[in-house]
């Protein structure tokens, strides 16, 4: 999170030394786009905070982690990422909730992955562009490039072997 | 109407938490902090994630992409194919009718195909969320793996596709 804000420091200075009107405009636009996502934010916790009460720690890492059946994890989290659709400005933040609680990053890793590139709930406007067949080949090709990359994530994070 | 609703909803929720304080209400009590410590630590992230996206939008112009996309190179129309979807706001809903835009001009069908896969992992405003909530360790591991994924399965796909008899059904339908 430092690097994150010394990121942010240095591409603002530079930002503000090269052009201060733009600079402004991106301030602007940053402040724009913050409160405009705002409210989902707020509505986001709430619905987490009362989940992650209802459901405890435990049993959420007891299914969607641990070494044990870290293999069925990826899968349940692969598939629940297919399924669900929600913006990345809401997934990322609750995939940190998740992680914090001690689901593994591979876990992380295939929702986030499936959420983002499988889309079983927005098929059918795919279907529309596409064809129904290309449409399913695309989709079930990304399921496997988001379980691939939780392999990948796995291993290098020391979560299997 | 779902503004109004999301207020109501979310006023029962404030009321119920002071409540609990003051009954000693365990479960509200419990929930209450569970709200306060993950609002915190998203106002810690926020405000860095949202100034680079903010610059971002200032400094990266679109057409300057759209413009090297007629390359015939394979290597050089991904990369500009891949930089074009990691600058895609919007999600699949706006991805999508770029593809279109794409094929009509008559770009190569793996192209194509990357584009829509890059602009669901490449985008950059979610790029700088997630290395946000995730670090960057996580970020780049991901985009390591997933770039040559991305181009090997966009060629298999459009192999496939352009022998088939689906190829008369991609982006048929020119009003969308």
């Amino acid at each position: 999170m430092t690097i994150l804000y010394i990121v942010g420091g240095l591409l603002l200075a530079a930002s503000a030394i090269a052009d201060k009107k733009k600079t402004l405009k991106a301030l602007k636009i940053a402040l724009k786009k913050f409160l405009n996502i705002a409210p989902t934010f707020v509505m986001m916790l709430v619905l987490v905070s009362i989940v992650l009460y209802l459901v405890p720690q435990e049993t959420v890492v007891k299914h969607l982690g641990g070494p044990k059946n870290a293999l069925s994890s990826i899968g349940i989290a692969g598939i629940l990422g297919s399924i669900a659709m929600f913006p990345g400005f809401i997934a990322f933040p609750l995939c940190g909730i998740l992680r914090d609680s001690g689901v593994p990053w591979s876990v992380i890793a295939a929702f986030s992955t499936s959420l983002m590139l499988v889309g079983i709930v927005t098929f059918p406007v795919e279907k529309q562009y596409l064809g129904a067949k290309t449409a399913l080949i695309r989709n079930i090709i990304s399921f496997f490039i988001a379980i691939i990359i939780s392999f990948v994530i796995a291993i290098l994070y020391g979560e299997i072997f | 109407m779902k503004k109004k609703l999301n207020l109501l909803l979310f006023g029962l929720y404030t009321v119920f938490i002071i409540i609990s304080l003051f009954l000693s209400f365990q479960p509200g009590k419990e929930i209450g902090k569970n709200f306060i410590s993950f609002a915190l630590t998203m106002l810690k992230v926020l405000p860095a994630a949202f100034i680079i996206i903010g610059l971002f939008e200032v400094w990266i112009k679109k057409e300057t992409i759209e413009k090297h996309l007629g390359n015939k190179s394979s290597i050089k129309a991904y990369f500009w194919v891949i930089l074009l979807a990691s600058t895609t706001v919007g999600g699949m809903y706006v991805a999508f009718p770029v593809a279109a835009v794409l094929y009509r001009k008559g770009a190569r069908l793996a192209v194509i195909f990357a584009y829509l896969t890059a602009s669901a992992v490449f985008r950059i405003p979610m790029a700088i969320f997630e290395a946000s909530f995730l670090g960057l360790k996580f970020t780049l591991i991901r985009f390591a793996v997933a770039l040559p994924l991305i181009v090997i399965s966009s060629e298999i796909l459009g192999y496939i596709i352009k022998k088939s008899a689906d190829k008369n059904k991609l982006f048929a339908d020119e009003s969308i």
